[in-house]
């Protein structure tokens, strides 16, 4: 396989490799509630799981990018669509767990919950976010939007990488340190881009002709 | 439940859930005609019933008939941060903790400051059995057949003196046999404190034991209180200093974020945490959540205590 220009063929190998892949976390869950070795409050080890997994693969996600520049990988960018789905995908199992198993759709209950919790109201907002990502990560709308918009609009992962790492750090009780590994992974990957950012503004302004001065 | 059996049947007769479970690994091995394996077990079956048999446990008036949480839950699903802040942490790391020899210090406003070996207070009074909810600040509850003995019988072995309004308690603090304790997640050692009546009042207990045997060192090993209306975190375990003061001790978690845990700390499904409702709970083995209730459900007992108090102000 050339690592540098791999063909059509063996992308999608590699697509599919990766999908049975992502799907590991959840084959995982379903044996453990199988084998019931959830522990003594599965619904809350559930939920758990499932957050985790939907904040590691919205930083997987952001990986794709810096990677690509420094692997020269071009490529990878192709896997990047699924990496997203699936960070849309476990977070809405992990909605879904909190609204049926742990609420039990109670609405009065959720209601309050997502305006009084600070940390609900982060989640949640989220995963509202997301849709709108996974909704428009189709060719056929990437096209309808233009490329232009539509990656202005799936910026918006920064925020949304944001807000899932304050509503972790919110609701943990006090041990602070999953949380702040999380951040300080999210930090890495957003600082890479403003780095990258800030020295393209400046290679433009070096290259720039000089201004005449009055 | 259990408690609602004939009164002929002792915890201790039962046989524990960890040892029934372990039924067919024997009969698995004996019928694989192991002798050497069959003997393994039954050596670990000698190790788990190693721990001391509490006989002729009293049974007390304020138990609960509700069904007891399994031994196997209540063991693992501990907060205990001085072995870790996860909650399956203890259970894997309390076995460092040696719990004899145990003495606990009784001092401060009292006429006679006591040292007292574990093994003095076990036979300081007759144990009972508690069967009480236990309810946790995180939003889950459980219920608990402890083995223990009010505390005012501990208390009143020092003649406290008239200026003395509140205890403290205080945990082993101990790194070599701790190991959560080398990280700061808390300010050690673990504090926690009672006023006097509440320290005085016939449903705290010191714990020694649960479901008829010694404490596993997880649960709190080898004395722990017990006080069923309030959160389970006031509930400091592995006691090792007890101290009589004029004015309100600093509990650990007050010093950890005083404006998300009170002195108080009653359970009181009217005052949320800041962060989240307090109205319900999930008991552990349950799947719906039931609402929670104030004080725990032990309103008739110790509502009178908090009279006139405004308990959103001592929360």
């Amino acid at each position: 396989m050339n690592i540098q220009q791999p063909s059509a063929r063996q992308i999608a190998g590699v697509k599919i490799a990766l999908f049975l892949l992502c799907l590991i976390p959840l084959a995982r869950l379903l044996l453990n509630a199988w084998q019931e070795e959830l522990g003594a409050n599965p619904i809350e080890f559930i939920t758990r799981a499932l957050g985790t997994w939907t904040l590691r693969f919205l930083l997987i996600t952001l990986l794709v990018t810096p990677l690509r520049h420094i692997t020269g990988l071009h490529w990878l960018l192709r896997l990047r669509r699924m990496l997203g789905l699936y960070a849309f995908f476990y977070g809405f199992l992990h909605l879904l767990t909190y609204l049926w198993l742990d609420q039990f759709f109670d609405w009065a209950a959720i209601a309050k919950d997502i305006v009084k919790r600070p940390f609900i109201t982060v989640g949640f907002a989220a995963i509202v976010l997301m849709t709108p990502l996974a909704l428009t990560s189709t060719k056929a709308m990437m096209k309808r939007l233009g490329g232009r918009r539509w990656t202005r609009l799936h910026r918006s992962i920064y925020a949304i990488a944001i807000l899932g790492v304050i509503h972790y750090w919110w609701l943990v009780k006090k041990d602070i340190t999953q949380p702040l590994l999380y951040a300080v992974l999210l930090g890495i990957l957003l600082g890479y881009r403003a780095l990258r950012l800030a020295r393209e503004k400046q290679r433009q302004l070096a290259t720039a002709p000089p201004v005449a001065r009055s | 439940m259990l408690i609602k059996r004939p009164a002929d049947i002792t915890p201790t007769e039962i046989t524990s859930p960890e040892l029934f479970h372990r039924r067919r690994e024997f009969i698995k091995l004996a019928g694989a005609g192991s002798i050497a394996g069959a003997a393994g077990v039954l050596g670990l079956a000698n190790t788990a019933s190693a721990a001391p048999h509490f006989a002729d446990l009293r049974k007390s008036p304020y138990n609960t008939d509700e069904k007891p949480t399994s031994l196997k839950d209540i063991s693992t699903y501990n907060n205990y941060y001085e072995f870790g802040t996860d909650k399956s942490s203890p259970a894997q790391t309390a076995q460092s903790l040696k719990t004899r020899p145990w003495t606990v210090s009784i001092e401060g406003l009292v006429k006679t400051p006591r040292q007292l070996a574990i093994d003095d207070i076990l036979k300081l009074a007759p144990l009972e059995e508690r069967i009480y909810r236990m309810r946790c600040v995180e939003g889950w509850s459980m219920v608990i057949p402890w083995v223990g003995f009010p505390l005012a019988t501990l208390l009143k072995q020092v003649e406290p003196l008239g200026s003395a309004k509140y205890v403290e308690f205080t945990t082993l603090n101990d790194a070599r046999m701790m190991p959560g304790v080398r990280s700061s997640v808390l300010n050690w050692p673990y504090r926690e404190g009672l006023r006097l009546d509440e320290a005085m009042h016939p449903l705290t207990i010191m714990a020694v034991g649960l479901y008829g045997e010694e404490l596993p060192n997880q649960n709190g090993a080898p004395l722990r209180l017990v006080v069923p209306w309030k959160y389970g975190f006031k509930g400091i375990k592995s006691i090792v200093k007890i101290r009589f003061v004029a004015y309100e001790p600093e509990t650990a978690w007050m010093r950890a974020a005083p404006s998300e845990y009170g002195f108080y700390s009653n359970v009181n499904p009217q005052v949320d945490h800041p962060r989240w409702s307090q109205a319900s709970e999930r008991r552990i083995g349950d799947f719906f959540k039931r609402k929670t209730l104030m004080f725990n459900g032990y309103t008739d007992q110790v509502g009178q205590l908090y009279s006139g108090m405004d308990m959103k102000k001592y929360f």
